[in-house]
């Protein structure tokens, strides 16, 4: 059976790992490598981790940090940060990562997506969206630059557009939700696991395994993200790295497709 | 030595953190003249077929690599791709592949129990093993590995498949034949059940 994969994401900033509410206020959280190898230990099922300045500041990816995570880390990894052009992301897959997220750059050129997917092949393309509830409406726009800058694009339209230029994957991530642990928007990603055909992921407010749950019941096998779940613990969020064991996988969130189609 | 073949794709630094973990002599060659000495080979690929067998084939290691593979039986174990590779073509391009194992790599999408799903194929999913498979030997509660991949490889003879996984419908996700193996999914990136496959093909 393939399974929901459970996927921490690790946010990078001045080579420390943060960890954001609603984009802001960054805390720091530890050493990345360090939580490279508890997740290794605990057998994660895939990493994504995200220089949050590099595009910010239009910096270019740092290669040699990313070679460094890439050789500590003993699952599939997903890198984003600061790629703007092809040549980028066929170094970084060169260094030992499995995929590239593409974020600003893929909004300000879409043609981008081609050109990478052509370059390293387009299972290892991921679009990761960052999207927010528009001002009295209900319609969650695109953002870019680390929730600064505002596409006015619907991410749904923009998802479809991106897999259609060739994008392996879709990860959207809610800047309303981000950091909060209240749930994840199901609506939003059960919407856009009827109309993708590429693999999803969804990121953003997960609090708890019950919510991990409730995308997979709503959506089936798709990706289920989280950056604070993994790396807090408790009412006063204290910093420690978890992650759920196989058993707790499977009777906590695989037992969500049970009942489904 | 466990030689890993570099011709430009594939996650070459994953495989050597893997066997120097586990105390294996390992060496990367980007040519013929590294390849010599070599008691087992691993024939990484990601993306397009034809881009990886264009690659291959430019590498300068193709004509060694077949005298080595057929002509001396050293054994080796394509990855991804890399097991494409293995077969006679693919529905994804027009070059034709290695041929070390007869078959024809075909998309999900052709297949009428698959055609609705999601690909890539992207995630962890179960491998269950051919009877006396000498990759998947040893203790294990079940076989776990990580898959990304859109296409997968159609054996002309069942008597080549080593392993299966289901995706919409059952697929080869493991071939082998004398000296040469393939797997779909990824095992340097599998945790302990990819350590184990390594492990078991290094000591073959």
């Amino acid at each position: 059976m393939l399974r929901p994969r459970i996927i921490p994401c690790l946010l990078i900033q001045d080579s420390g790992l943060v960890k954001t509410v609603r984009f802001k206020d960054p805390k720091y959280v530890g050493d990345p490598i360090n939580a490279v190898k508890i997740f290794n230990e605990k057998e994660a099922d895939e990493l994504i981790v995200i220089d949050i300045d590099a595009s910010a500041y239009d910096r270019e990816p740092d290669y040699q940090k990313i070679a460094h995570l890439a050789s500590e880390c003993r699952m599939p990894l997903c890198y984003g940060g600061g790629v703007r052009t092809a040549e980028q992301a066929k170094r970084i897959i060169a260094l030992g990562v499995e995929k590239v997220a593409i974020s600003s750059a893929a909004l300000a050129n879409p043609a981008l997506i081609s050109e990478i997917a052509a370059e390293i092949g387009r299972q290892s393309v991921v679009v990761v969206l960052d999207h927010k509830q528009r001002l009295l409406g209900k319609t969650q726009e695109v953002w870019t630059h680390n929730g600064t800058r505002n596409t006015k694009r619907n991410v749904i339209d923009v998802a479809l557009e991106m897999e259609k230029l060739g994008a392996g994957e879709i990860v959207i991530n809610s800047i309303d939700n981000d950091g909060k642990m209240k749930g994840y928007n199901v609506a939003l990603a059960a919407h856009l696991r009827e109309v993708l055909t590429v693999p999803l992921t969804v990121l953003g407010g997960g609090g708890s395994l019950d919510d991990m749950h409730k995308v997979v019941a709503a959506c089936g096998v798709v990706g289920v993200a989280a950056g604070s779940f993994f790396v807090f613990k408790g009412p006063y969020r204290a910093v420690l790295i978890s992650y759920p064991t196989v058993q707790k996988k499977r009777d906590s969130i695989y037992s969500a497709l049970q009942g489904r189609h | 030595m466990i030689t890993i073949i570099d011709y430009g794709l594939g996650n070459i630094q994953a495989f050597v953190n893997v066997y120097k973990r586990l105390h294996i002599p390992v060496t990367v060659a980007t040519s013929a003249d590294q390849l010599a000495g070599a008691s087992k080979l691993i024939l990484p690929g990601v993306g397009a077929f034809d881009h990886a067998m264009q690659r291959l084939n430019a590498s300068g290691m193709r004509q060694t690599l077949d005298d080595m593979v057929l002509g001396q039986g050293i054994p080796v174990l394509g990855i991804c791709v890399g097991m494409q590779m293995l077969a006679n073509s693919s529905d994804e391009g027009v070059l034709p592949g290695l041929g070390w194992i007869p078959g024809q790599v075909r998309n999900f999408h052709s297949v009428a129990e698959s055609s609705e799903l999601a690909l890539p194929h992207m995630g962890w999913n179960d491998v269950l093993p051919a009877a006396d498979s000498p990759l998947f030997q040893g203790q294990q509660e079940s076989w776990l590995f990580y898959f990304l991949h859109s296409y997968f490889f159609e054996c002309t003879k069942p008597a080549h498949i080593a392993a299966t996984a289901t995706y919409g419908a059952s697929f080869s996700c493991s071939v082998a034949s004398n000296n040469v193996y393939g797997v779909q999914f990824h095992p340097e990136k599998s945790h302990h059940c990819g350590v184990a496959l390594l492990k078991n093909f290094a000591e073959l």
